[in-house]
């Protein structure tokens, strides 16, 4: 069992009703952008479909995902996120795109 | 009546402004869900403190909110619209096959008779239901799927269900209105829906009296005469008298016949509002002045309602989903603008002052008359 360190946009902080900048998910075997996601809704379930859609899981358009000052938006789902966010040194970022008025 | 509660979904979040009986005080409490478009909240009429609240945004999608206290707190309940049935495409901007895509709730509204039934109006244009207080949605796929499913194109502001209306007198009867594919009645609780739309016409189309591909704006009905029926679309002021089945246009003199709202007198189902706007082209009401135009006769004669309305240099819009009436006597007239102001009289139109004025972008306005 990993706790995963998730930084959220701060609308979904306050719809999930989180305080601080950050939450900490326990994430089961593989540590991958899907199963960070999958822990995230199953302890927020209010948050499922503002990331990404409910059924084909694809990341909302205005959304990316950030680790380790990476752009990992484009990788697949399944693979494995950097081993410093894994042992919880850096946390998986969960971006709004930066536009609006 | 004790109370009236209006609810004003913006661009920035939803505002909840209360008065009295005699609708001179207001105060104004917001922003619920600050900073997030809030399209649309209406209350259950059997349950006023029961409101539905659809937050939708580019960010993060679909959200909807239910209060069971009139609005002072929130839950968030279920935001899994699934399409259901064949998926044929609809028609895109430039009539090429465009797949159906779910972007929004546009409008709730909730049952006549059970607190925990709501219908929601969805964008790409679809009928949900549910009949657990939003806890699941299902499509009433019969709507989307109907034959004509294939011809629907989206306007401007995309291929949106805005309008339903529920007959009192009959639970299987429902209205939809459809931009830009038309309206459309069930008389199965909406198992199966054919058009209503003869007697529309419509120059954007190839065939100006097609059965599909009009911009209904919106449509009102009053709870006495449900078989009546008052249009404003694209263009044209229209009003049926058998349930949609056809209709003839009651524009008359009015400075322009485009416009997005169309509203009934609470208690007078021969009095009906309209708020001209200049074009399609022109967002905003001709020659500067904000007039919402009154008709006492079902259409016949419209006059003007001017006093406390800005009379110059006034260029915002009133979106079709941003006026409403209460059930005072006599009843009170709101509405919304694009520029933030929500107005409103208590006086059945004749007189009017801005409850509200520095407001986000209104984009729907909804009041409920309390005991």
């Amino acid at each position: 069992m990993a706790m995963i360190r998730v930084k959220l946009p701060q609308h979904l902080r306050t719809l999930a009703g989180i305080e601080g900048s950050e939450v900490e998910v326990a994430v089961e075997g593989a540590v991958s952008a899907a199963t960070v996601l999958d822990a995230l809704e199953a302890e927020y379930p209010m948050l499922k479909g503002t990331i990404r859609d409910h059924g084909s899981k694809q990341r909302r358009a205005y959304i990316r995902y950030f680790a380790c000052q990476e752009d990992i938006s484009h990788d697949a789902p399944e693979e494995a996120l950097p081993a410093a966010v894994a042992k919880g040194r850096e946390p998986f970022m969960v971006v709004g795109a930066i536009s609006g008025g | 009546m004790s109370k009236v509660r209006v609810l004003v979904g913006t661009a920035k979040g939803a505002f909840i402004i209360t008065s009295d009986a005699k609708r001179q005080k207001w105060n104004i409490d917001g922003p619920h869900f600050g900073g997030l478009e809030m399209y649309h909240l209406k209350g259950s009429p059997v349950n006023p403190d029961r409101i539905y609240a659809s937050q939708a945004g580019d960010w993060f999608g679909q959200v909807v909110h239910r209060s069971d206290d009139g609005g002072k707190t929130w839950e968030t309940v279920n935001n899994e619209f699934t399409y259901e049935g064949k998926t044929e495409p609809h028609q895109w901007y430039d009539g090429t096959p465009h797949p159906w895509e779910f972007k929004r709730v546009w409008h709730f509204e909730p049952s006549l008779h059970d607190v925990d039934t709501v219908y929601a109006g969805v964008e790409d244009a679809a009928l949900f239901k549910s009949t657990d207080g939003g806890q699941t949605w299902k499509e009433l796929a019969g709507l989307r799927t109907h034959e004509t499913g294939n011809q629907w194109a989206p306007g401007a502001g995309g291929l949106c269900l805005h309008t339903i209306l529920l007959d009192p007198n009959d639970p299987d009867r429902i209205f939809t209105a459809i931009s830009a594919a038309g309206a459309f009645r069930s008389d199965d609780g909406g198992e199966t829906w054919k058009p209503i739309t003869e007697g529309l016409h419509s120059d954007f189309l190839p065939e100006p009296e097609a059965e599909i591909g009009h911009c209904v704006h919106r449509i009102a009905m009053h709870p006495a005469n449900p078989n009546v029926l008052y249009m404003q679309k694209h263009w044209d002021v229209m009003r049926s008298d058998n349930a949609g089945d056809e209709w003839y246009e009651i524009s008359g003199d009015l400075p322009s016949d485009f416009g997005f709202v169309v509203d009934m007198h609470a208690h007078d189902p021969n009095t009906v509002y309209v708020l001209p706007i200049k074009s399609d082209g022109e967002h905003y009401p001709p020659e500067g002045k904000l007039r919402v135009y009154r008709s006492r006769d079902g259409g016949k004669a419209w006059e003007p309602l001017t006093k406390g309305l800005p009379q110059e240099n006034f260029y915002n819009n009133v979106l079709r989903d941003a006026m409403c009436v209460d059930k005072a006597e006599p009843c009170g007239i709101y509405f919304g603008t694009t520029g933030g102001q929500v107005y409103a009289s208590n006086d059945e139109g004749d007189n009017w002052t801005a409850i509200a004025e520095n407001l986000p972008r209104v984009f729907s306005v909804e009041v409920q008359t309390l005991e």
